[in-house]
């Protein structure tokens, strides 16, 4: 969570300097649904976040440097440049980005569930979506053909109270989410989104009963979105008391004190702070010396042979059969 | 030399299928009513019984759904079918295949192979929404493929080709042709027609005709009309791939007939004739005698009653007639 939080806010300051290419998405005040329930996975498990879920990837081993790559719009990023946020997808981390049209990621992410139960796989499934994403038609017909087909998902709600700059009772008319997930059929629960431990045991509940071929489960996190939707969004449109009654609840002071509770000290929660700030440091510089990708790059990886990712380029070069000149100059010349 | 059997379109399609099934245990096929009821035309009929219902799935009536999960067995290795009942109900699914499947290698490096595959074309009185062709749909996007066979062993052989295609293919299967056209195939032999390949249907030296799919057969009655009656040698193209297009062989074909005339089903604004116009102009300029011309459907919505879709839909006397007039000109 301290490592998500810090590096958002790195991100800030990257932007402002004019590193970045496009803006920063926060997930601030959401970090404890996307760390907690990350854990519950094992390996071969995949995961597909939402841009709001940054902290799922580092628990499931993905370098910081990563995320820098996409924000800075590197040709060493994984999306070699022609994508951002966390729109990746990494086979080995088991790792499945989203596209922006919101909902189609739960469709693509049942379809390695799917391969999961016709190998006999004893791998499970995890993917996070807003209340807004959960609206489109894609996400319904996504929870209905994995529910229909008893698949091994759990699939996050994060009820963050915003999509953008709507309120979630524009979304629906239902006031508890979790009778938004009750038409599917599945088992289905809500979790305190902001407590980590309560997400990391609602995750791991369903986890296991996925991987013991009792089918998907679809949880509800109730949490807030404490920033705007990107840099842009100054959020004018929430009411300060809200914002302050969410802020009492903040998932990273929450945690400390649980920890205190448990015997933690201030200097070990101190030099965990002081940690993650130096793994932060190191890659940022780390990451700025890379270099970005060259234009011509562009017309790379469309197809998977070369070949045809080489009929691409003619539009700004040589008229095949023709060459530079047009013939009546070309016999001038 | 192999045993022979008349086999038709549809049975070609259903063959294909069969044999990668039963040759790689990653392709499976999922869609509607293709399990326990065979498909809507029957072509899945017996998938159940023979590879059973982990690789013959029945899903809900989602297509977003259905090629979402293909994309993502795709993803890890499977090698999936996703059949649309009718290719006009590919609509509920552009999203997945325009932003999902067709640039997923692009953005990630991770491919997605996979066959979305269903029937295309008019001529059944189906009306507007089971006659669509919706190939100019996507002919904006980069990262698919497209065949549309025209012939028993196209459909065979583009099948058995796209299924093992590491990129996304669309595979549009003119429905008037599953059981009108038929063919002597061999049995034990397998049959793999190379996409992005065009195909010389009848050779000719005084005008090119390209087309596709179900207008193959009346482009071809119109070609060998104008032999007989005029005396005048037709070229006709039988593109099979759409896309990679085999300009190549439009190309050379034009450089030697000087003369162009393309068909097809779908509609005009926007097809593929004025793509193939353009590159045509672009590459062939010097070797044109006489303007390209488009013999296409109407630019309307696919009609219903038998006299509207025949007019709506391109037929041998607007091939000839749009033919003569290049030829004098």
């Amino acid at each position: 969570m301290l490592l998500t939080r810090g590096l958002e806010e790195r991100l800030e300051i990257l932007l402002k300097q004019g590193h970045l290419v496009g803006s920063v998405y926060r997930s601030l005040g959401q970090e404890a649904t996307a760390v907690g329930s990350a854990f519950a996975l094992g390996p071969g498990d995949w995961l597909a976040p939402s841009i709001r879920d940054m902290g799922a990837l580092f628990v499931r081993g993905l370098d910081v440097r990563d995320m820098l790559r996409q924000y800075t719009a590197r040709g060493t990023s994984l999306c070699a440049g022609k994508d951002n946020i966390t729109h990746f997808t990494v086979p080995e981390l088991g790792l499945l980005g989203p596209v922006s049209p919101l909902g189609t990621q739960l469709c693509v992410l049942n379809g390695v569930a799917l391969a999961f139960k016709q190998r006999r796989q004893p791998n499970v499934c995890m993917t996070y979506q807003g209340e807004g994403a959960s609206r489109t038609g894609a996400s319904h017909e996504g929870f209905s053909l994995a529910a229909a087909l008893d698949l091994p998902i759990v699939v996050w709600l994060e009820h963050n109270r915003w999509a953008f700059g709507t309120r979630s009772d524009r979304q629906s008319a239902v006031e508890d989410w979790l009778d938004a997930a009750a038409m599917y059929g599945v088992p289905a629960e809500s979790v305190d989104g902001n407590d980590v431990t309560a997400v990391y045991a609602g995750a791991r509940k369903a986890v296991d009963r996925a991987r013991a071929g009792g089918g998907m489960t679809i949880l509800v996190a109730e949490t807030y979105r404490m920033h705007g939707h990107a840099q842009h969004d100054a959020q004018k449109y929430v009411p300060a008391e809200e914002l302050e009654e969410w802020r009492d609840r903040d998932p990273i002071d929450r945690c400390e004190v649980a920890l205190h509770e448990t015997g933690a000290s201030a200097e070990e929660l101190a030099v965990i702070r002081r940690e993650v700030a130096a793994e932060l440091d190191l890659a940022v510089d780390d990451v700025l010396a890379e270099p970005g990708p060259e234009g011509e790059e562009a017309r790379t990886r469309v197809y998977a042979s070369a070949d045809l990712d080489a009929l691409v380029p003619w539009t700004r070069g040589p008229v095949p059969g023709y060459g530079d000149l047009a013939p009546h100059l070309r016999a001038e010349a | 030399m192999s045993e022979l059997r008349e086999t038709t379109y549809l049975e070609a399609i259903r063959d294909a299928m069969a044999e990668e099934m039963r040759r790689d245990d990653r392709v499976f096929i999922l869609g509607e009513d293709i399990g326990a009821y065979g498909g809507a035309f029957k072509i899945t009929e017996g998938f159940l019984d023979e590879f059973g219902a982990d690789r013959v799935i029945d899903t809900p009536i989602s297509e977003a759904a259905i090629v979402g999960a293909a994309i993502g067995a795709a993803h890890v290795g499977l090698r999936p079918i996703a059949e649309m009942q009718f290719i006009d109900f590919i609509a509920p699914a552009f999203d997945m295949i325009v932003n999902f499947a067709a640039k997923s290698r692009y953005r990630t490096g991770i491919g997605a192979g996979l066959v979305i595959r269903g029937p295309c074309g008019g001529g059944s009185r189906s009306g507007p929404f089971h006659s669509q062709n919706v190939e100019s749909y996507f002919a904006n996007v980069a990262g698919l493929k497209m065949v549309a066979p025209a012939t028993a062993r196209d459909a065979k052989g583009l099948l058995t080709a796209a299924i093992r295609d590491p990129d996304p293919v669309l595979y549009f299967e003119h429905k008037f042709l599953y059981r009108r056209v038929k063919e002597m195939l061999p049995i034990d032999e397998e049959i793999v027609v190379p996409l992005g390949v065009a195909r010389t249907h009848r050779e000719g030296s005084d005008l090119t005709i390209v087309t596709y799919g179900g207008m193959l057969y009346k482009t071809a009655e119109a070609a060998e009309a104008i032999a007989a009656e005029d005396g005048a040698e037709i070229e006709v193209i039988d593109l099979r791939s759409l896309r990679p297009l085999d300009t190549d062989a439009i190309v050379a074909s034009v450089r030697k007939t000087g003369r162009l005339l393309i068909v097809h089903e779908a509609a005009r604004f926007g097809g593929f004739a004025g793509e193939i116009t353009a590159q045509v102009s672009e590459q062939a300029f010097e070797w044109l005698d006489a303007p390209v011309r488009r013999v296409t459907a109407l630019d309307t919505p696919v009609p219903y009653a038998p006299a509207l879709e025949d007019y709506y839909l391109p037929q041998v006397d607007d091939i000839t007639a749009a033919a003569r007039w290049l030829l004098a000109y």
